[in-house]
């Protein structure tokens, strides 16, 4: 599957090049401000593992490097530039695709037909030309068998798939579509452990094919698999920024499960 | 997680999994049972007076059965087209100028009118249920208000004579014989709509666009599915079509009465569900809207063919209603139940 991905990526990826840099970025929700001074830095061929309990801001700086909501504080830039996305068609466009753990994709339809959505491909430019439908049930189906995925029928609705592999229909659809730059947002969290090593395997294969994964989770075990770098975030705010060099898994685990919040209730519960 | 269910078990559960299905069958059943219950159903005349019947609903039903799969309700779909000949006829009679101009600027209102009950749900998150709600009453209280102000009564005034006419009624209500059955226009019309419509909701882009915007807004938005304009578009297309009926039935009997049009919106809303479109969007198909406009027709006109109280007729519309919904539920949970593993 490796192959795959490898064919699918932007041959003009270079590891390590920045593909998204945020600098004292920040969210206010009219008077709350759910983000603030964050720094972050996607790079090709790298994991940026961000973790955080719930409510500490995941969700909104997703929102922002994904298009849905613009950012309100500091600068984002994109390959250089320094951007603002008014709508995640536009983050598509310079090649940030993201996956989400529930919005992956519409169950009532067919498999091709959500492998393709969003960038179908017509017979023609005018309003109502067809879809060249045979052509994606043919495409669809050969990408997700060269990945591993291997579906009864191409024809039937997404829903009736499993969690996991409906996690990397999407993933491996926007890996197709030649994302740059891959945001997951919690894909291995409704899984059990074997769908979950599934997915990550995915993670580590759209890695090594050049692309910038943002992976978002709760768990440290899964972000320390795969990770290269590791931001956890609190309330709005960054409370560690360390390469995978300078931190170890007990130290990820430790700052996730509430780190001296921890060792204060300890205290008061006294046992 | 030790029961495994198949999803879509050969042949006969994929073609159950079809929307229209249910509704081909009941449509067979109503058709045998009139054949058999009144004799004046059965001839050539009376099919196409049920087609011309059937056209009448079947027109503004493509245009709701597709704004419900993109999950969305139009309420005023009903009234509105008494509001399309209301103001082409009146705005005609008043200024005395010619039909083309006020059938033009109808257009134009109605559109409007689609535009903003989309921009309204969209723009508010309020449910589309309630917004052309109100558009409705708005809708209902106007045709009669401004027809009182501007005629003096209830009715539009007679615009047979004044220029246009002849060649918009050309257009929108004239028939012709074929030996000796009369054949409507609007029934043209509305084949053509449901063949429009079932070319773009299979075969376009926008199409996908409309099942993806119904079943999974957010999923839709996040891969760069248009989903404003997606639903604006679609509320625009069922007033679009309100516009047609309503030059249909202008253009037809001269006059208009302004609460005409009341209640219609749920014999599309019913067209559409018992066509095996999904309530909550996401799931349907032209064919079963169409088929569930020509049950309506049938049974409308087979209870007087068959000389039985018209009243039942609605308490007949309402089982089909249950029925339907009944198969949709059961068509729905076959088509999501995961496979376990």
């Amino acid at each position: 599957m490796t192959d795959t991905l490898a064919n699918h990526a932007d041959g003009g990826l270079r590891r390590g090049e920045p593909l998204i840099e945020m600098a004292g970025v920040g969210k206010a929700y009219g008077a709350v401000r759910a983000l603030r001074g964050i720094d972050l830095r996607v790079g090709a061929g790298e994991v940026t593992c961000v973790l955080g309990d719930n409510g500490a801001g995941k969700s909104t700086l997703i929102k922002i490097m994904s298009g849905l909501h613009p950012h309100t504080e500091g600068t984002l830039k994109v390959d250089g530039r320094e951007t603002t996305f008014a709508s995640p068609r536009e983050a598509l466009s310079h090649g940030i695709a993201t996956v989400y753990q529930d919005l992956a994709v519409v169950p009532l339809m067919e498999v091709w037909r959500n492998f393709f959505l969003g960038a179908e491909l017509t017979a023609g430019r005018f309003p109502l030309a067809g879809l060249r439908i045979r052509e994606m049930r043919r495409i669809a189906d050969e990408e997700l068998r060269k990945m591993g995925i291997v579906v009864n029928d191409i024809n039937q609705p997404i829903g009736t798939l499993s969690g996991g592999q409906r996690q990397c229909v999407a993933i491996a659809r926007a890996v197709y579509f030649g994302a740059r730059v891959l945001i997951l947002d919690e894909p291995t969290a409704a899984l059990g452990v074997k769908q979950s090593g599934v997915v990550l395997r995915y993670v580590a294969a759209a890695r090594d094919a050049g692309l910038g994964v943002v992976f978002i989770t709760h768990n440290p075990h899964h972000a320390y698999l795969v990770g290269d770098h590791f931001i956890i975030l609190k309330l709005g705010a960054t409370v560690l920024d360390r390469a995978r060099a300078e931190v170890s898994l007990d130290e990820l685990t430790a700052q996730m499960a509430g780190g001296d919040e921890l060792a204060e209730l300890s205290h008061e519960l006294g046992r | 997680m030790t029961q495994s269910v198949r999803a879509v078990p050969g042949l006969s559960g994929r073609l159950l999994a079809r929307p229209e299905v249910g509704a081909l069958v009941a449509a067979a059943l109503i058709f045998v049972f009139f054949l058999a219950a009144a004799p004046a159903f059965r001839s050539a005349e009376s099919f196409f007076t049920v087609l011309y019947q059937s056209s009448t609903i079947g027109i503004v039903a493509v245009g709701v059965g597709m704004l419900m799969i993109g999950g969305e309700f139009d309420l005023s779909a009903g009234v509105i087209t008494t509001t399309a000949g209301l103001v082409n006829s009146m705005f005609c009679w008043y200024f005395g100028v010619n039909l083309w101009i006020g059938a033009l600027l109808s257009l134009a209102f109605c559109l409007l009118v689609g535009f903003l009950n989309g921009y309204l749900v969209m723009r508010t998150g309020i449910p589309s249920f309630l917004i052309t709600l109100g558009t409705f009453f708005v809708l209902q209280g106007a045709n009669l208000g401004v027809t009182k102000l501007v005629t003096g009564s209830v009715s539009s005034t007679d615009i047979s004579r004044i220029d246009g006419f002849d060649s918009l009624g050309a257009i929108f209500a004239s028939s012709f014989k074929v030996g000796p059955v009369t054949v409507w226009i609007t029934v043209i019309w509305w084949i053509l709509f449901v063949a429009l419509s079932a070319w773009i909701l299979q075969r376009t882009r926008i199409g996908n666009w409309f099942f993806a915007v119904g079943g999974a807004p957010d999923s839709a938005r996040a891969v760069g599915v248009p989903v404003v304009r997606s639903k604006i578009g679609l509320f625009m297309t069922v007033s679009f079509l309100g516009w047609f009926v309503g030059m249909h039935t202008l253009y037809r009997f001269n006059t208009l009465q302004a609460g005409n049009g009341v209640g219609n919106e749920f014999l599309y809303i019913i067209a559409a569900v018992v066509g095996g479109t999904l309530l909550t969007g996401g799931f349907g198909n032209a064919t079963g809207v169409a088929i569930g406009a020509f049950i309506f027709g049938m049974t409308s006109l087979g209870i007087v063919y068959a000389g039985w109280d018209p009243n039942w007729f609605k308490a007949f519309l309402g089982v089909m209603l249950l029925l339907a919904v009944l198969v949709n539920l059961y068509v729905k949970r076959m088509s999501t139940t995961r496979k376990a593993g």
